[in-house]
C-alpha cells in the first residue's frame, strides 16, 4: 500500500465505510465469519474454519467469503461463526465444531434453514448497529 | 418453497427446565395445522442471557421478541403473528421498559471492534472510524488541548491502580528531553485475566492509534509493545498491524504528511508477573532482570533508560482513540463521577456465560454476574466472587449491590485490578482458593524484598497447615500478623497486595478458617485431608457402582450387601460419592 496523507486516508475510510456497510445489507456473497481469538483457537475454531474452506472450494460456491474476527466475547459458546447472507437474517452460531460446520454448509449455506441449537444471539445486537 | 420466517426457541438451562421443548413442539404443531410449516423453521437456540424473562421466542427477520411464552401461547403466535402478520402484545418484550434493557448493561466501548472486523485488515479498522482521532492530534488539536480532553474525561489507569490518565502524560509532556518513550503495558498475568489479549487480538489497530497520539502529545517518537511471549497470537496479529501501518504511512517517518514521526517496536515478556509492574517492565525491556525499583521518581520523568516515559495499560489506550474522536465530555456522562467510562471483565469460574463483558462503571456486581453472565452454573449457590486477582479480595454476597468502581472496590477490601473476575460457588473451599493465589504469589515474588519473599512463603505455609488440618489458633493470628507485615514493609504492588486475598477472606469467612481449625472439617468437601468417605449401610443396595468406579480400588462389597470403604487405601477422590445414585455416601 502506498503512504497515504490526510486526504488520501479520508477518501480510503469513506470508500472502506461502504464495503464494510455492503457486507451487511446488499451483496449478493455468503459472509462466513469465524471468530479467531485464542479462546475460539482453543475451542477449535481452525477446525471450523477449515470445514468452510475445504467446503467452498469442492462444491466451488465461489460466492462464499469466509473471514475472521477477533473474540466477541462470547466464550462459553466458542467456536463462535457468524453467516451472513442474502435472503437469510444475519446468525450467529455457538459451539461450532468440524460436524457442525459441515451442518451449516448444508443446511444454512445451502438449504436455506438455521441449524438447530446452535444459534445464538449477539450479547449487545444494538451496540453492534451503534 | 422457500422458508420466509423464523422462530428461534430459546434452548438454554434457564429456559430448558422451563418449557422448551413442548413450545418447541406446540410451534411445529400450530404451523402444521395452519399449513405453513413449509414456510416457516423453528429453531432451538443457544442462551439469549434473559432467564429471568423466559422461555423466549424470537421472530426472525422482524426480529420480534416475546417473553414469558408458555407452551399453550404457541398457537397464538404462529396464527396471529406468522398468518396474519399481527404481533401479539401481551407476550411482546417490552423494550421501553428501562429494567430489562438486558443488552444495554453492557456498553462495548473497548471491545467496540473486537468481534466485528479482521483485525489482519487495516482497512476495516479504519472503515469503523480508525486513525480519525489520529487526524484531529495531527493537524487540529495542540498538546494542551489533547490534555484538557483527557483532563475532561476523567480516564483513570485500567491496570488496577486508577491514576488518572491526564496527569501521567502531562508529567511527561512537561520535562524537558532529549528522547521520550511511550510505552503499552501488555504483560497481563492475573490468573483468569484475558482482557487486554483479547482486545490485541481483536483489535490491534486501536492500541497502535492511542500510542501515536500519546507520542504527538508529549514530543515522543518511539514506542514499545511489552507483551509476554505467551500471547504468540496477539503478537502475531501486532505485528501485521504493525506493518500495514508502516505501509500506509500511519507509522515511521512523516505521519500523514504531518512532519510528525513515530515508531513502535515489540518487546517479549518471558512471562514473570512482577514484570506487569511498571518499574521492573521497564527494567525488563532494557534487558536487565525483571525487578522493581522504589518510586518516585516515577516513569514519567525518569523511566525507560532513564528518560521520560509515558507507560499504560492496554486497556487505557484503547480508550483513548474514542475519547479524542468523540471528547471528553461524551467519555465523562459514562459511568460514575469519580471513575467514568467503562470496564471490561474476564467473567470466570463457576459462571453460566462466562466470557467478555464490557459494562459501564457504576454497574452493580449482581447485575454483571446475575444479568450479563446468566448467573450460577448448575443452580448453585453464589458464594463470593475474587476481583483483582492474586492483588485483590473476595466480595461475598452481602456486598452484591455495590456498584463496581475504583473507589467502592477498594472501600470494601477488593481492588478492580485487571479485570479478572473469578465466581465461586457453595462447593469452593475459600481457605483452598486463598493458597491457590498464594502459592501464585510465592512462585511470581521476585526475591528482592524480605517481606513478600519470605512473607509469602510463611503464609503459603500456614494456609496448608490449615487446610491439611493441623493448624492451630497461633497459626491464624500470626496468618494476621504476616499479612500486614507483607502489606506494609514491601517494595512494589505485587508485595503490597499479594496479602489481599488473606485479609479479605479473613474479614470475610473467618467462619471457615475457624471450622477448619477448631472442627477440623471443610464444608465444601475440597480440603482432601479434613475429608472422610464411609457407605451408609442401611442406604447402600449393594448396587456395586462405586466399587466398579473407585480407581484405587478399596471399596468391597458383595453384591446386593452394604459396601465399605478402606480408609487406609482411600485417596479421598470421591468418586464414590459423584456416582451414588441411593445418597448411600456420606461426606464427613
Amino acid at each position: 500500500m502506498a503512504k497515504l496523507t490526510l486526504d488520501k486516508l479520508r477518501v480510503l475510510r469513506e470508500e472502506q465505510k461502504v464495503v464494510i456497510e455492503r457486507r451487511d445489507t446488499s451483496d449478493k456473497s455468503i459472509h462466513v465469519i469465524v471468530g479467531m481469538g485464542t479462546c475460539g483457537i482453543a475451542a477449535g475454531a481452525k477446525e471450523a474454519l477449515n470445514v468452510f474452506l475445504g467446503e467452498a472450494y469442492t462444491r466451488k460456491m465461489e460466492n462464499v467469503v469466509v473471514k475472521q474476527t477477533g473474540c466477541m466475547g462470547l466464550c462459553y459458546a466458542e467456536p463462535t461463526v457468524e453467516v451472513k447472507m442474502e435472503g437469510m437474517p444475519d446468525t450467529l452460531y455457538g459451539n461450532v465444531n468440524a460436524i457442525v460446520a459441515k451442518k451449516i454448509v448444508d443446511q444454512h449455506l445451502v438449504g436455506h434453514r438455521l441449524v438447530n441449537k446452535h444459534v445464538f444471539d449477539y450479547p449487545a445486537r444494538d451496540i453492534h448497529k451503534e | 418453497m422457500a422458508i420466509k420466517k423464523y422462530c428461534l426457541v430459546c434452548g438454554g438451562t434457564g429456559c430448558e427446565t422451563g418449557k422448551t421443548d413442548a413450545i418447541y413442539r406446540g410451534l411445529l404443531a400450530a404451523a402444521d395445522a395452519n399449513g405453513i410449516s413449509d414456510d416457516i423453521q423453528v429453531v432451538k437456540t443457544g442462551c439469549f442471557g434473559l432467564c429471568e424473562k423466559g422461555p423466549i421466542v424470537k421472530v426472525l427477520p422482524e426480529e420480534t421478541f416475546y417473553v414469558g411464552v408458555s407452551p399453550e401461547d404457541t398457537g397464538k403466535i404462529i396464527e396471529e403473528h406468522l398468518v396474519e402478520g399481527r404481533i401479539v402484545d401481551s407476550l411482546l418484550y417490552k423494550v421501553n421498559n428501562k429494567k430489562i434493557k438486558f443488552y444495554q448493561k453492557q456498553k462495548r466501548l473497548v471491545l467496540r471492534n473486537c468481534g466485528v472486523i479482521d483485525p489482519e485488515k487495516i482497512n476495516e479498522y479504519i472503515a469503523r472510524q480508525g486513525y480519525v482521532a489520529l487526524e484531529k492530534v495531527l493537524f487540529e488539536l495542540s498538546s494542551e488541548e489533547v490534555l484538557e480532553e483527557l483532563k475532561i474525561s476523567g480516564l483513570r489507569g485500567r491496570g488496577g491502580a486508577g491514576f488518572p490518565t491526564w496527569l501521567k502524560w502531562k508529567f511527561t509532556a512537561e520535562v524537558e528531553s532529549d528522547k521520550k518513550y511511550i510505552v503499552c503495558n501488555a504483560d497481563e498475568g492475573d490468573p483468569g485475566a484475558y482482557m487486554d489479549r483479547a482486545t490485541l487480538e481483536g483489535d490491534p489497530h486501536s492500541i497502535l492509534e492511542a500510542m501515536i497520539i500519546a507520542g504527538k502529545t508529549v514530543n515522543s517518537d518511539h514506542g514499545v509493545i511489552y507483551i509476554r511471549a505467551e500471547y504468540p497470537l496477539a503478537i502475531q496479529r501486532l505485528e501485521i498491524a504493525l506493518k500495514q501501518a508502516r505501509e500506509s504511512g500511519l507509522l515511521g517517518d512523516d505521519i500523514l504528511g504531518s512532519g510528525f514521526s513515530f515508531d513502535i517496536e515489540i518487546r517479549l515478556g518471558a512471562g514473570a508477573f512482577v514484570c506487569g509492574e511498571e518499574t521492573a517492565l521497564l527494567a525488563s525491556t532494557e534487558g536487565n532482570r525483571g525487578m522493581p525499583i522504589p518510586k518516585p521518581p516515577f516513569p514519567a520523568v525518569k523511566g525507560l533508560f532513564a528518560k521520560p516515559t509515558v507507560i499504560n495499560n492496554v486497556e487505557t489506550y484503547a480508550n483513548i482513540p474514542l475519547i479524542i474522536e468523540k471528547g471528553g465530555a461524551w467519555f465523562k456522562a459514562i459511568g460514575t463521577e469519580k471513575s467514568p467510562g467503562t470496564k471490561v471483565f474476564a467473567l470466570t469460574g463457576k459462571i453460566e456465560n462466562s466470557g467478555l463483558v464490557e459494562v459501564p462503571m457504576g454497574t452493580t456486581l449482581r447485575e454483571i454476574i446475575f444479568d450479563v453472565g446468566g448467573g450460577i452454573r448448575d443452580g448453585k449457590e453464589f458464594k463470593a466472587v475474587q476481583t483483582g486477582g492474586p492483588s485483590g479480595g473476595v466480595i461475598t454476597k452481602d456486598y452484591l449491590d455495590t456498584p463496581i468502581d475504583f473507589d467502592h472496590l477498594t472501600a470494601i477490601g477488593s481492588m478492580m485490578g485487571s479485570g479478572g473476575m473469578i465466581v465461586m460457588d457453595e462447593d469452593d473451599c475459600i481457605v483452598d482458593i486463598t493458597k491457590f493465589y498464594m502459592e501464585f504469589c510465592v512462585d511470581e515474588s521476585c526475591g528482592k524484598c524480605a517481606p513478600c519473599r519470605i512473607g509469602t512463603k510463611r503464609m503459603h505455609q500456614i494456609l496448608g497447615k490449615i487446610t491439611s488440618g493441623q493448624a492451630t489458633m497461633e497459626d491464624l493470628q500470626k496468618l494476621k500478623d504476616i499479612g500486614l507485615a507483607t502489606q506494609k514493609a514491601s517494595l512494589c504492588g505485587l508485595g503490597q497486595t499479594a496479602a489481599n486475598p488473606v485479609l479479605s477472606t479473613l474479614k470475610y469467612f473467618e467462619e471457615e478458617y475457624l471450622e477448619h481449625i477448631r472442627d477440623g472439617k471443610c464444608r465444601s468437601g475440597k480440603c482432601k485431608d479434613l475429608v472422610t468417605y464411609t457407605i451408609d449401610a442401611d442406604k447402600c443396595i449393594g448396587c456395586t457402582v462405586c466399587a466398579r468406579k473407585c480407581p484405587v480400588p478399596c471399596i468391597a462389597g458383595e453384591r446386593k450387601a452394604p459396601h465399605v470403604i478402606d480408609q487406609s487405601k482411600c485417596i479421598k477422590c470421591g468418586i464414590c460419592f459423584d456416582v451414588c445414585k441411593f445418597g448411600a455416601v456420606i461426606v464427613a
